[in-house]
């Protein structure tokens, strides 16, 4: 929270549009959407099934391109690049948390965390040491070696946020992250993004839940692929609403 | 990312579904261990041939009849002129008009007879002939002799000369003489297989015993040594007897099968077939174009019987390379299933960060991962399947068919693999992730 020196918005969406389908089937999924998101903000993004949330997610995440508009990420102008790039820009940039956690099966949780920096070309040793740390700062140690299918639900979204924040990714994008969980486990991993946007991650999570969105410092609803309100509930630099200290720093 | 990382990803693929793997594998291992065996098969087999031809000796020529011969055209002057030395002038006068009108006329089989061989032996000009040895068979011989009786595979009337021409050699007893030979003596040397058969292992003994033969009796004067089987044939089931006795009471007095005839050194062998053709040639009334006879060496026959057996393990090695390529085709099949079951991991590792080449690489490696490891126990189960006899043929294997199959094992991996490995890495992430 010591943001002293002035950076650029994390996520800077200008006019971007996304329009699927050629004439009677067009769908506007994105109808100009501006939207600027500050270093270290916790941003959720609501809206029903069909509002053009997803799309959104895709876009900035990198893993698609708008039709009209333009997104910087962390200055970078995306649509510039190209697949090799913007597999380059997902490995540095954005860590991904998804509903189905989507770790890659039969590979340790240790391994799992290990995958984006593999293909970030970091080596052996540090990759090691780096993964074994952010399965602490989930508080998975002791489940390093255990494959997927061994663990909890909850257990697999934290192996997969561990995976999220292992490269020091300048954004964290979290699509439905509770999706599949039970209360018990949403609560888990609820505090675990607040204790992460603590820590001055900058943090986005697509969701329906009206519980997940209270966590957020900031809200955004969406319909028809526009943004129909844009709530503060907490300045950036401020800790998230519901935030309350755990004791077990995390950083 | 790097060699040893992308290695570790596929092995997990690989290790992954170890059943469907396994069988994936046995396509290639099946293909490279037929490559190997079916090429040793031909190999051994060619050299079978090769070890039984160059045993007749590299300096030997074989003077036979030929099927497309022009015809009797020595069949008049010729043995009159021999048969009657010294009172040759008038006859051979005549004789010469006969032969004329008779070429005009005749229509017998080409033959070579014992009189082309005389004249070869004694002939001037066959400068670099060592020796020259008429070659008579008899057919479908029995050899019996007390009670024990041998069906004989060979039986050869010649004279002695052929014993060098053959490269054979007397171990028991001694060989006949010339004077055996001009006398019709009824003596015979038998092959180890022969002796063995009538007298047991200790084939000395059959020295001095009379031996029957289809009802003649031959006095038997030596054993020939050992020339071993090369091939399904065995060298020493033969017997060999002087020439005027075997057409005394076995073949008849037919025309010869062949003459042998033995140029003196290796080097020497292609101007003695020049030198027997020229004498042959002026006796027979023929030239090149229409000769009634033919005359091969064993190079020559070496020659054509290679020729033959490389067609023959090139066929075979075809065959096996066809369920290489099945082989191949199936380890495209299974990485098609694999790139489809696994889109949602496709997904994700393109999410964090996987370049398209990371995920081609990915997948190609299992495809030669699969390949490689079938290539491997292919040629192990290959190298063992060689040791064994195969349709009486001992397989050698040929190093380049190793080789060979082993690196087209590879290629087959890498190039029915790069379809399948295209096919991940051109998935979009996004469809990629929300595949069920």
């Amino acid at each position: 929270m010591t943001e002293a020196r002035h950076r650029r918005p994390t996520v800077e969406l200008t006019d971007l549009s996304k329009t699927y389908g050629h004439g009677d089937v067009e769908v506007h999924a994105l109808a100009g959407v501006d939207l600027s998101i500050e270093h270290g903000d916790y941003v959720a993004v609501m809206g029903a099934s069909g509002s053009g949330k997803s799309t959104l997610m895709n876009i900035i995440g990198c893993l698609d391109v708008g039709t009209t508009g333009r997104y910087l990420l962390d200055g970078i102008d995306v649509r510039r690049l190209d697949q090799t790039q913007l597999s380059l820009v997902r490995n540095r940039k954005i860590g991904f948390i998804f509903q189905s956690f989507n770790l890659v099966a039969r590979t340790s949780a240790q391994r799992n965390v290990e995958l984006p920096l593999a293909y970030g070309g970091v080596r052996a040793a540090e990759r090691a040491e780096r993964a074994a740390a952010a399965l602490a700062r989930v508080g998975l140690s002791d489940r390093a070696h255990h494959v997927p299918a061994e663990l909890s639900g909850g257990q697999q979204q934290r192996v997969a946020v561990a995976r999220a924040i292992v490269t020091e990714p300048v954004l964290l994008l979290a699509d439905e992250p509770t999706g599949a969980l039970d209360s018990h486990s949403t609560a888990d991993v609820l505090q675990l993004f607040d204790d992460l946007a603590v820590g001055g991650r900058t943090v986005i999570v697509i969701t329906h839940e009206d519980e997940v969105a209270q966590h957020a410092k900031r809200v955004i609803r969406m319909s028809d692929g526009r943004i129909v309100s844009d709530e503060r509930h907490a300045e950036v630099q401020d800790p998230p609403p519901r935030w309350q200290p755990t004791g077990t720093s995390v950083a | 990312m790097n060699v040893r990382e992308t290695g570790r990803f596929a092995w997990q693929g690989v290790t992954a579904n170890k059943p469907r793997s396994a069988l994936t594998t046995l396509g290639i291992l099946i293909g490279v261990a037929a490559v190997i065996i079916l090429v040793a098969v031909g190999t051994g087999s060619s050299r079978a041939v090769q070890d039984s031809i160059s045993s007749l000796g590299s300096n030997t020529l074989t003077v036979s009849a030929s099927a497309n011969g022009g015809g009797g055209g020595f069949a008049g002057g010729g043995p009159g002129g021999f048969a009657i030395p010294g009172g040759g002038g008038p006859p051979g006068l005549l004789g010469g008009d006969t032969t004329t009108s008779q070429n005009a006329t005749s229509t017998r089989a080409a033959e070579v007879t014992m009189d082309d061989a005389e004249a070869i032996a004694t002939s001037d000009e066959a400068a670099h002939v060592l020796g020259v040895a008429p070659v008579v068979s008899a057919q479908s011989v029995t050899a019996t002799y007390e009670g024990a009786s041998h069906s004989v595979s060979t039986f050869t009337g010649t004279t002695a000369s052929y014993l060098l021409i053959d490269n054979s050699e007397v171990q028991y007893g001694h060989t006949f003489t010339d004077d055996d030979y001009t006398a019709h003596r009824r003596v015979a040397l038998l092959g180890r297989t022969v002796a063995e058969d009538l007298v047991g292992d200790d084939v000395s003994e059959a020295i001095g015993k009379q031996v029957s033969f289809n009802g003649f009796q031959f006095e038997v004067v030596g054993i020939l040594a050992e020339k071993g089987s090369t091939g399904p044939q065995d060298q020493d089931d033969r017997v060999i007897a002087p020439a005027t006795s075997v057409r005394d009471t076995l073949s008849g007095y037919g025309a010869l099968d062949s003459i042998s005839v033995k140029a003196s050194s290796a080097e020497d062998v292609e101007t003695a077939q020049a030198e027997v053709e020229a004498i042959l040639d002026a006796r027979h009334d023929v030239s090149a174009s229409d000769r009634d006879y033919s005359v091969s060496s064993a190079s020559s026959i070496l020659e054509a019987a290679t020729s033959s057996n490389k067609t023959f393990t090139v066929l075979l090695g075809a065959v096996a390379a066809i369920s290489l390529l099945v082989g191949g085709i199936g380890v495209m099949n299974i990485m098609l299933v694999t790139v489809t079951e696994r889109t949602r991991e496709i997904g994700i590792r393109k999410a964090i960060g996987a370049t398209r080449s990371d995920i081609v690489g990915q997948f190609l490696a299992e495809a030669v991962l699969l390949s490689l490891f079938g290539g491997l126990v292919g040629v192990a189960a290959g190298l063992v399947g060689s040791q064994f006899t195969i349709v009486g043929v001992d397989p050698v294997v040929a190093p380049y068919s190793v080789g060979l199959a082993f690196g087209v094992a590879i290629l087959i991996g890498l190039f029915f693999g790069l379809y399948p490995a295209n096919r991940a890495a051109s998935l979009r992430p996004i469809e990629a992730l929300r595949y069920e």
